[in-house]
């Protein structure tokens, strides 16, 4: 088990009100996984991945990756952590402007202590894994959008991480880019990489081998194991009955887990 | 993570900026470069009355008759009229204390008319012993001193002060020419180096310098002007100023001679001026903190515009006291590099005023404008710093 949620809550105070973001999530990611979160908007999809890849806190329950319980750690261990086993790819690229495409790939190695000649080397060697050997110098400004995310993604993969987040990683990029994108995750995950991918597009979802859902904070289905059964409605069974005809052969492992 | 890398990175923001660090910089420039500029200015000039002074020798006593530097104009000019000072008053000083002087001078004044060629001038006499050479680091450019067989047969020769030697021979040397004071022939021996000063009196340049007993004897002089002694060392000077008083005492009063030491004097006027230097330098140090102000003020500006990135940073692993010391070094590089190009604004201006003001940039003050200038960076910067390494990932990341 590389990821474990247990009984993981988030929750804000508006003033006398207690907003629960998260309520109550138990999950386990395997290594070698590749899971799409989705949901409606202000389903608490978001929440989980942020709570998930320790870029927030939690204020109930336990997570553990690779079998510690990181729950308590300090913000600087926390900082460690991300920077060695967390791979990161957002829906804004969040790339370093007027930066070059090496630079924004060697930055997590920067805060690694990575000596300034490995990292080049490093750098240059995600780069061409992800086809932009010939653009080691060009900044974001001179990249498309979907080279921009391929740089973003050799910058999630450069420190090796246990595991990679990716929040809508295709949902800023036109729909040719969005396939590129959506073949090089593919791609990384026969290599066995972990990755956890949030998204509320259907279509991408089906690259992922376990789809989860939320609902008001809640998850509410899980392709491994089926309904949260105290949380099983209508709306549910429907959304979850598309998602179904969406899925192309062979249904994975849905028979099993819904009895069929 | 090492500083060098942190250290980059914050050169990096400043590069990728220029004219916004630049104009935050200016602030830092003309504070440091006023406040150098100023105290070169200051420490030149005290420099400069220390050179004068030293070069009316060091380690020497100065007796005069009545008080020259308090009470009024007219007794001090009285007592100068009236025989107070004596020679057996000297050679017992002398005799008293062989441990403590290497030599002394007794000296008289007086005025003449000189007459060379056709040349005409009224002169002042400057009668003193030999040894006024030595005490007094007066060098002979031409020629040479009277000696002490000179001074003692009362020889009728002189030693021109170089403004005298050109006024009155132009560009004829001088040397063994004979020229009438009040109709009597002397034979010029010397002509001094150009030395310039003399206290607020008459330049050294312009006195015509004769053997003691030759103007006490032939130009009827009544009075002896001073004293000078030679001190073995430094730090007997104090004891010697006793020894001295000790005598004199004996038959004058008070209030009728005065014993002073130069470095008593430059220290006077040191201590004025090293106020001087330090309010100068002390109002252009307000330039210096409105520089911070503005370091302050784009900093806070640049960490707000590049919360997204700190955000970013702090996701890929930088912990809180990284993005604190790249924002800290990027706001004290900001206010170094200023304080750099003020050195060398202030370099460059003192050097141009050199021709015609004694300004010198000291080392020191130099070495203290970078420590200020970077501690302004590190004051000012602390703050958006401080805001920056605060800021919540995810906040960060989610803002616009």
């Amino acid at each position: 088990m590389l990821l474990a949620l247990k009984n993981v809550s988030k929750i804000y105070k508006l003033g006398e009100q207690e907003i629960r973001a998260l309520n109550e999530v138990t999950i386990n990611v395997d290594e070698g996984e590749f899971v799409a979160v989705m949901g409606p908007s202000g389903s608490g999809k978001s929440t989980f991945l942020q709570v998930a890849s320790l870029l927030s806190s939690t204020e109930k329950g336990d997570i553990f990756l690779k079998g510690r319980n990181v729950t308590k750690y300090s913000e600087v261990e926390l900082a460690h952590l991300r920077n060695r086993e967390i791979g990161f790819i957002f829906q804004q690229f969040n790339l370093l402007a007027r930066t070059s495409a090496l630079e924004n790939v060697a930055l997590p190695m920067v805060y690694a202590g990575v000596g300034a000649a490995e990292r080049r080397a490093r750098a240059a060697a995600m780069l061409e894994k992800v086809g932009l050997l010939d653009r080691l110098g060009n900044t974001p400004a001179q990249l498309s959008g979907g080279q921009q995310q391929r740089v973003a993604i050799a910058r999630a993969l450069v420190n090796e991480p246990a595991i990679i987040f990716a929040d809508e990683p295709t949902g800023n990029l036109d729909s040719k880019s969005g396939e590129d994108i959506k073949n090089l995750l593919k791609e990384l995950h026969q290599e066995g990489k972990t990755i956890v991918m949030v998204t509320h597009e259907a279509e991408i979802a089906q690259i992922a081998k376990r789809i989860i859902l939320f609902h008001d904070g809640e998850l509410i289905y899980d392709e491994k194991f089926g309904y949260n059964k105290s949380l099983k409605s209508q709306k549910t069974i429907e959304y979850v009955d598309m998602l179904k005809k969406k899925r192309k052969p062979p249904r994975l492992i849905f028979g099993k887990v819904t009895g069929k | 993570m090492n500083l060098t890398n942190t250290f980059s990175i914050a050169l990096k923001a400043i590069l990728l900026n220029k004219k916004r660090s630049f104009l935050t910089m200016l602030g830092v420039i003309i504070g440091v470069g006023s406040v150098v500029l100023l105290t070169s200015l200051g420490t030149g000039l005290q420099s400069y009355i220390q050179d004068q002074f030293a070069s009316l020798g060091t380690n020497v006593l100065f007796v005069t008759p009545g008080d020259p530097f308090g009470g009024s104009q007219e007794s001090a000019v009285i007592e100068s009229t009236k025989p107070t000072l004596k020679e057996a008053q000297y050679r017992e000083i002398l005799r008293k204390n062989r441990n403590l002087f290497v030599g002394g001078v007794t000296t008289a004044v007086n005025t003449a008319e000189a007459k060379y060629s056709n040349t005409t001038k009224k002169v002042l006499l400057y009668g003193v012993t030999p040894s006024y050479e030595k005490v007094t680091n007066s060098h002979t450019e031409k020629g040479q001193w009277f000696d002490e067989a000179d001074e003692s047969k009362g020889k009728r020769v002189v030693v021109l002060g170089s403004k005298v030697a050109e006024e009155l021979l132009g560009k004829v040397d001088p040397i063994n020419k004979r020229i009438l004071l009040n109709s009597q022939t002397y034979t010029v021996v010397g002509v001094l180096e150009a030395k310039g000063g003399g206290f607020g009196g008459p330049s050294f340049d312009n006195y015509i310098y004769l053997p003691f007993n030759t103007i006490m004897n032939n130009f009827n002089t009544q009075v002896i002007d001073s004293f000078i002694f030679e001190v073995k060392e430094r730090d007997q000077i104090a004891e010697a100023k006793r020894a001295i008083e000790a005598v004199l005492l004996e038959d004058l009063k008070e209030d009728e001679f005065t014993v002073f030491d130069q470095a008593e004097l430059l220290k006077t006027i040191n201590n004025v001026l090293g106020v001087l230097t330090a309010g100068l330098g002390g109002i252009s140090a307000i330039s210096l903190v409105v520089g911070g102000i503005g370091i302050l003020n784009i900093m806070l500006v640049s960490v707000s515009e590049r919360t997204r990135e700190i955000g970013l940073r702090k996701a890929l692993g930088a912990t809180p006291n990284v993005i604190l010391l790249q924002f800290l070094i990027e706001a004290a590089l900001l206010s170094v590099i200023g304080g750099m190009i003020g050195v060398l604004i202030a370099f460059l201006g003192t050097v141009a005023i050199q021709s015609f003001f004694p300004a010198r940039i000291l080392p020191e003050s130099i070495v203290i404008a970078f420590g200020v200038s970077t501690a302004i960076g590190v004051i000012f910067g602390a703050a958006p710093a401080r805001n920056a390494a605060r800021l919540s990932p995810i906040e960060a990341l989610r803002s616009e």
